[in-house]
């Protein structure tokens, strides 16, 4: 009964000193920095006078700020709307084109797979060069566009790097789904007398169907919180065409000679919960089978 | 009856047609994507190759004239750079030899060992996955940096509330050395492999920690390999932390040295280029090694996830 005892104790502690790094950074950098974010964005911070408690007003400040209304806001929707779906139906029709019996799978795979491994800051350094108003693109299509200092054309052009730089990712997911269908299923379907868009639309994307949320909720998270690109392409402009939330939360918190930490941590709260109501939704269009 | 003979014969000739086009046109599909993917990587690899004059004449594809002289700017003139490489070189390969190791003990505690709290803590662990970074930048970096409250006195002595270590490498590494994903990953992998071995060691005396580190660990490997290729990737590559706690341009990682280069040599791009790929090439050839553990990490993370 003693030993039985000591013995429980004793794995009690070895987990405990096994999990002791992640309960560090987990009650220090994720459970005290959300408690912390949530009480600044109720006050008024400059880093350098202590918090001031405002109550609700940031919140209500940056619903009536104009780089929110007018840049922040409608870009980062229009980007998720535009992106999102792009990047899913490309990355599927890829991987659907690489399930088949393909010659240079392999070689197929690794390429489309390399401009997910690369870093956000040289792909946009090379588009940025790519995009430029003497560049390569221009040369090609034989067009006279200043792409990244156009406020029409930045958030699009931004939309194309990242759309082309997490394709590979999702496409690799899309095809070990697609390799997971079982061969049999497609033979029962063929020999019901199913034609080829039947087995697709009743046999393939049913089974993806947990693949697709995946990729949908993965790509809704990275395009609310779309930083890096933006930052090195154009820093939020022309003229805020190309301002996301998740940039104007580093604009507002690190950047302007007038910080503003607080109302950056209300954006932010507003942004979580934006990609909160959007996965749910999406889960609900996804998961749900459609009655047959 | 009558409905179905007359239908028939046209479903047969449809799939037929289909059965025809089907393969030039997914291969056409993989070609073009094949073309997209590599182009940017090989036109950025050309110009590097070629003098700065000529950052943007044509030839498109081929390093016409062919000079080196950008690689060798890189590497001598700009005396920063090489640090910057060294920077981002320690940062990476701490992050993934510690991070590995962190993650693998708390996902083996997580799947093989019994203690209280256990299913809340890892449930708390899935739901701290989805919390976006803008929200934890600004405290973190007042963790890490100037403090959460300023001039805390307690009795006379200064409390300090924060690390003070903004603008060092600690500051990117700290916050690091272990995380969810990472956790998460392990735990799966131990809980799909089983346990009679580990009972066997201990049947032979060797306590836990013997047993993780000299059996268990050891019969990991293949799922150590895929997360330190994964962390490595990702700390290699990171941006936005790094430029919110790193100042100075000595203490610059590598993609923060090469945007800030640009900044200052806007005009010179093709050195640019060149500087890029002491970026891209190592992770590039990297992956190309290990090919089999990022595929596979992506399947095993892409579905079981779920």
């Amino acid at each position: 009964m003693n030993m039985r005892m000591r013995r429980r104790l004793g794995e009690w502690l070895t987990a405990y000193i096994f999990l002791l790094p992640w309960l560090f950074i987990f009650l220090v950098f994720v459970l005290f920095s959300i408690g912390w974010a949530f009480y600044l964005s109720f006050t008024k911070y400059n880093l350098f006078s202590p918090p001031q408690w405002v109550g609700v007003e940031q919140y209500l400040k940056v619903i009536r700020n104009e780089d929110f209304l007018q840049h922040a806001l409608p870009n980062t929707l229009k980007y998720v709307a535009v992106v999102v779906p792009t990047q899913t139906v490309l990355s599927l029709i890829i991987a659907f084109a690489l399930d088949q019996k393909i010659r240079f799978r392999r070689f197929f795979r690794t390429a489309f797979y390399v401009p997910s491994v690369t870093s956000s800051v040289v792909i946009s350094l090379i588009f940025l060069w790519l995009f430029s108003k003497i560049g390569i693109i221009n040369q090609i299509f034989h067009l006279d566009i200043d792409w990244l200092n156009s406020p029409t054309y930045a958030l699009p052009t931004i939309m194309i790097v990242n759309i082309w730089s997490t394709i590979g990712t999702m496409m690799l997911i899309f095809l070990a789904a697609l390799q997971d269908i079982p061969e049999s299923l497609y033979e029962a379907a063929e020999i019901d007398g199913a034609n080829r868009f039947q087995i697709f639309r009743h046999i393939t994307i049913p089974a993806l169907r947990p693949a697709i949320f995946f990729v949908v909720t993965m790509g809704v998270i990275g395009c609310f919180q779309v930083f890096d690109q933006i930052y090195v392409m154009t820093s939020g402009g022309p003229l805020g065409a190309t301002t996301t939330m998740a940039y104007l939360v580093y604009k507002w918190a690190f950047q302007s000679t007038n910080i503003r930490m607080g109302r950056a941590s209300a954006v932010a709260f507003i942004l979580s919960l934006m990609i909160l109501v959007v996965v749910l939704i999406q889960r609900r269009f996804i998961e749900q089978p459609e009655e047959e | 009856m009558a409905v179905q003979t007359r239908t028939a014969p046209r479903v047969r000739a449809q799939v037929s047609l289909w059965d025809r086009v089907k393969m030039p046109l997914f291969y056409g599909v993989l070609a073009a994507w094949t073309v997209v993917s590599i182009f940017p990587f090989w036109v950025s690899l050309v110009y590097s190759l070629k003098p700065v004059a000529n950052a943007y004449d044509p030839p498109i594809l081929w390093p016409i004239p062919f000079t080196l002289e950008n690689y060798r700017t890189v590497l001598t003139e700009f005396e920063l750079f090489p640090r910057w490489l060294l920077n981002s070189a320690i940062i990476s390969v701490v992050l993934t030899v510690v991070r590995t190791l962190f993650c693998a003990m708390g996902g083996y505690a997580f799947a093989r060992l019994r203690f209280p709290g256990r299913r809340f803590l890892f449930i708390t662990m899935l739901f701290s996955m989805m919390v976006p970074g803008q929200v934890l930048i600004i405290p973190r970096f007042l963790v890490i940096g100037p403090g959460v409250i300023r001039n805390l006195t307690i009795g006379g002595t200064k409390i300090p509330t924060g690390f003070g270590l903004l603008d060092s490498l600690l500051a990117v590494i700290v916050p690091g050395i272990v995380d969810a994903f990472g956790l998460f990953m392990m735990t799966q992998f131990y809980r799909s492999i089983p346990k009679e071995l580990e009972e066997a060691a201990a049947i032979d005396g060797a306590g836990r920690f013997g047993t993780f580190f000299r059996i268990v660990l050891p019969m990991s490997q293949t799922a150590l390999i895929t997360l330190a290729l994964f962390t490595f990737q990702g700390t290699w590559n990171e941006f936005m932390w790094p430029l919110i706690v790193l100042r100075t341009p000595e203490n610059f990682t590598l993609p923060l040295g090469l945007q800030w280069f640009r900044g200052e040599y806007y005009t010179l791009y093709s050195i640019v280029l060149a500087g890029s790929l002491f970026n891209s090439l190592p992770i590039i050839l990297i992956f190309f090694l290990f090919q089999r553990y990022f595929i596979r990490s992506i399947a095993v993370t892409g579905l079981k996830g779920v």
